[in-house]
């Protein structure tokens, strides 16, 4: 029975040559270089060696600008100076040639929103990041002319004079004065830093509610379709035919009609270039993206970018490859062009919508596309190391820790790295959805990672570890107080479709070393510990949030979310915040090196060198020389820490 | 119910006996393999429970009666297509499996024959199998939910050589009842009463069987 099933064989494991090809094909920007050991191979991202976080290496050479001719680049001292000058609604920033300590003014791109909530734009600071949506992909190579970009943008002008309906129905209520000075919410000992939005705060509450049954409590379709219309975000993907694969929200009944919507939309744009495919209709936006024989669509009331929502979409595309294989895929529609993708994705479901859901929670590691890392001192996670190396099973491709997300330690193939995009499927599958960690006991999971051979399948066991009594059997998943992200998992990952006793077997090894020499215990105490909190790195900072990414490393660290962004709202507006940040800094023709920005309720501030990026909100009463002193003493603070919270090379064999 | 930790298991009387069998369950996907076992091993339930994705190893130790304990590694396979070629790692060594349709869907019952047929014709020659009848619960209240009458059921699995149970891993009834049959039918003699520790110096690469490999002597279930 199991060989007379066409669509059965799926599994073809893949040979190490196939795989040696792939990874050199694949040595992409967004490996973790870190886990790279010959980091000058990577084009792509600047090569600084680790030790030079925070001193930013020359900056390579500037494409034609315009209209700046007295931009310099900073100095070496790598330090942020912001000038004194008032916050000013337009989005240029005067032109001086005074020089600072650090960066030329001109790179400083400072605006004011006033009156804003924390989705709402003001006309100064939609203007910018409209800037950024026009010209998303005109980054590089392009010589920036505005012109150029804002006439080939025009098929999509609609969202561009209308950013404020592309943020829906949820945020009618912005004529209300933002400044909540005492929030009564518990555990804000301060004003908030995000304006009231009730309607927001409605909305989100029930973004991850299911849908009602067209058919149950009598509730008639029309009920369920204001439902299904008041998410604020949607996830659509259809094969090329236009049968549904996957809907985040809604059953087939219910889409149906939309369906018919978006493949009239889609071939509307067919022809067009990817970043025009993105349009506002009724307050909500709209991009379309196609990989192979799949369309993706992302539905938006939460003000990303095209850029990041196609981000996004592409992450969802690499979980269906993960489960399929990019050649099997693509052979099922080849044969037969109609195609019920479903079917072989069978109980995967709840991968994509965990991924979808994360994304619509905020997820700062696919913003950044880049890991976070459990800190501890460079000797102890050393140590981990060389036990994993030690233990090392001979079919092992790939080892790795993992606490609640992030990353304590990787063993891996000299020539082979880890993309954090393949990563990031794995956490998902580990830490958000509940198939693996439902289950019990140890799991033996076939998977694809796309980024490292979209062709054929890895093997991974995995089993978590309870930290109170770790040498113990496992016969189920330990419940941790702290939950998922006090969850210890021990990943082993293989070509060798039979190789879950021997990955067992080391599992059970390096566990027991890790327990005689101490390591268990570190890593306990540093998942316990959790994230510090702004004021623990930086006693009586202005920071209320950052993230720091280190490009060369492709990894960022962040503080807690406590106490200022506890609650999944504030959280989302954080991250809603360092979206737009995210698209200031990377998506105008002229790359700023320093954007900042004021509201009623908080300022912020997004800085890029060659060696990182940094993204940082402080109350909005924080003088600029504050804010600029805060950042740099983080800059200080990374580069003194950076062996413990970045993984620096890691265990290569 | 048994014991959970084998490991605690001390040399007890001399005549006590410990033997280990692998167990493998197939089915449709959906059925209720993954809540049978963790019904068996841990004693809970999920009304909602995410699709296994590829496959989880847990084990359960229950005793026999109050010389004998026996310990089973299970697999706990996804019904999905697409891990059928995977299959076979899974069941080619293991002394037993239950093989899982749910009384309320008629297709399930075809695909739990065409298991049995392919474990007949590819595993282990002495394999036991149990087909169990899951969701035995939904038909207590509303008996029209039953898509597969009993008898049925029950005359195929005496014709091909199965233990057959109807169960509910909702209300856990039958459940114990099933791994106990299929305990009481393996072959404890083979599992001599006294052997090394198998554990630790297991040689990692294959799946082989570990039933008929023994431990200590005999784990007792107080
Ligand atoms: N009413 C009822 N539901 C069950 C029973 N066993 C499993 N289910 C439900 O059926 C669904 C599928 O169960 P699952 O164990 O994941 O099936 P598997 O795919 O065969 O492992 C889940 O929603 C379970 O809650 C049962 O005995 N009675
Ligand atoms: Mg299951």
């Amino acid at each position: 029975m199991a060989g007379e099933d066409g669509d059965g064989a799926v599994h073809q494991p893949l040979d190490a040559k196939q795989k040696d090809e792939s990874v050199i094909n694949n040595n992409g920007d967004n490996d973790v270089k870190v886990l790279k050991n010959d980091e000058e191979k990577d084009s792509g991202v600047p090569s600084a060696p680790a030790s030079r976080e925070g001193t930013p290496p020359p900056l390579p050479p500037r494409r034609k600008l315009l209209e700046t001719p007295d931009r310099r680049p900073p100095t070496s001292s790598g330090a942020l100076t912001l000038p004194r000058s008032t916050p000013r609604s337009a989005a240029r920033p005067p032109l001086q040639s005074k020089a600072t300590t650090a960066l030329s003014l001109a790179d400083i791109h400072s605006h004011a929103h006033v009156n804003e909530g924390s989705y709402s734009n003001s006309p100064a600071s939609r203007q910018l990041s409209l800037g950024g949506l026009r010209t998303a992909h005109s980054g590089h190579g392009s010589d920036g002319d505005e012109t150029a970009s804002v006439i080939s943008y025009a098929p999509t002008m609609e969202a561009g004079t209308d950013v404020e309906s592309m943020l829906g129905d949820v945020l009618r209520d912005r004529s209300t004065p933002g400044w909540v000075p005492f929030s009564p919410r518990k555990g804000v000992e301060e004003g908030s830093l995000f304006p009231d939005d009730p309607d927001f705060e409605e909305a989100f509450e029930h973004e991850f509610d299911e849908l009602d049954d067209i058919t149950s409590d009598g509730l008639d379709q029309d009920a369920v379709v204001v439902q299904w219309k008041a998410k604020l975000k949607h996830f659509m993907i259809l094969s090329f035919a236009g049968k549904p694969i996957h809907s985040r929200h809604g059953n087939d009944q219910l889409i149906t009609s939309s369906i018919g919507v978006v493949q009239t939309l889609i071939s509307f744009y067919q022809g067009a270039s990817e970043e025009l495919r993105g349009f506002t209709a009724g307050g909500v936006r709209f991009v379309v993206m196609s990989r192979g024989s799949l369309n993706l669509i992302a539905i938006s009331k939460l003000g990303e970018s095209d850029q990041q929502l196609r981000t996004q979409l592409d992450s969802l595309y690499q979980q269906i490859l993960s489960t399929l294989t990019l050649p099997v895929m693509e052979r099922m529609f080849k044969n037969r062009a109609s195609t019920d993708l479903r079917r072989p994705l069978q109980g995967t479901e709840t991968l994509l919508s965990a991924l979808a859901d994360g994304f619509t929670r905020g997820s700062p590691s696919t913003l950044l596309s880049a890991l976070e890392c459990l800190k501890m001192r460079k000797t102890h996670r050393n140590v981990i190391n060389n036990t994993l190396l030690k233990t090392r099973s001979e079919n092992l491709l790939y080892g790795l820790i993992v606490a609640g997300g992030r990353l304590v330690s990787v063993v891996r193939p000299r020539k082979h790295s880890l993309h954090p995009g393949d990563l990031q499927l794995i956490f998902n599958m580990l830490f958000e959805a509940g198939s693996v960690k439902a289950g019990g006991g140890e799991n033996w999971i076939p998977l694809c990672l796309p980024n490292f051979n979209n062709t054929g399948y890895l093997y991974m066991y995995v089993s978590f570890l309870n930290l109170d009594k770790p040498l113990e059997d496992i016969t189920e998943r330990p419940q941790s107080s702290g939950g998922t992200e006090e969850e210890v998992a021990i990943l082993l990952i293989s070509t060798e479709k039979e190789g879950f006793f021997e990955l067992r077997q080391m599992r059970d090894d390096l566990v027991k070393q890790l327990g005689k020499n101490g390591s268990l215990e570190i890593i306990k105490q540093a998942v316990r510990r959790g994230r510090p909190a702004c004021t623990d790195i930086i006693p009586g900072t202005v920071l209320r949030h950052f993230l720091y990414k280190s490009r060369g490393n492709v990894q960022f660290i962040m503080p807690s979310f406590e106490p200022a962004f506890s609650d999944p709202v504030a959280r989302r507006r954080l991250i809603t915040l360092y979206m737009h940040l995210h698209t200031a800094l990377h998506s105008r023709p002229v790359h700023p090196k320093i954007h900042h920005s004021t509201s009623t309720t908080h300022t912020s501030l997004a800085w890029s060198t060659p060696v990182f990026e940094l993204y940082a909100v402080a109350p909005a009463n924080t003088q600029r020389a504050a804010l600029a002193q805060a950042a740099n003493r983080l800059i200080q603070y990374v580069r003194r820490e950076e062996e413990r919270v970045f993984i620096i090379g890691g265990a290569v064999f | 119910m048994a014991a959970r930790n084998p490991q605690g298991g001390r040399p007890g009387a001399s005549n006590s006996r410990f033997a280990q069998f692998k167990l493998v369950l197939l089915g449709e996907s959906a059925v209720g393999k993954s809540s049978l076992v963790l019904r068996f091993v841990k004693d809970q339930f999920d009304d909602y429970r995410e699709s296994t994705i590829g496959a989880a190893f847990l084990t359960q130790t229950i005793a026999l009666d109050e010389s004998t304990t026996v310990k089973f590694e299970i697999w706990d396979t996804a019904g999905q297509e697409r891990y059928k070629s995977l299959a076979p790692m899974y069941y080619r060594n293991a002394n037993c499996a239950v093989v899982v349709y749910d009384i309320t869907q008629a297709s399930s019952l075809d695909k739990a024959k065409a298991w049995v047929k392919e474990l007949q014709r590819q595993a282990n020659e002495n394999i036991i199998i149990a087909l169990a009848g899951n969701k035995l619960d939904l038909v207590t209240d509303s008996p029209d939910k039953r898509a597969i009458p009993t008898a049925d059921a029950e005359q195929y699995a005496k014709d091909s050589g199965l233990l057959f149970f109807e169960t509910s891993a909702k209300t856990s009834e039958n459940v114990k009842e099933l791994f106990t049959a299929i305990a009481k039918k393996l072959p404890l003699d083979q599992a001599g009463p006294r052997s090394m520790r198998a554990s630790a110096t297991r040689p990692g690469v294959d799946l082989r069987p570990e039933a008929h490999s023994t431990q200590g002597a005999g784990g007792c279930n107080c």
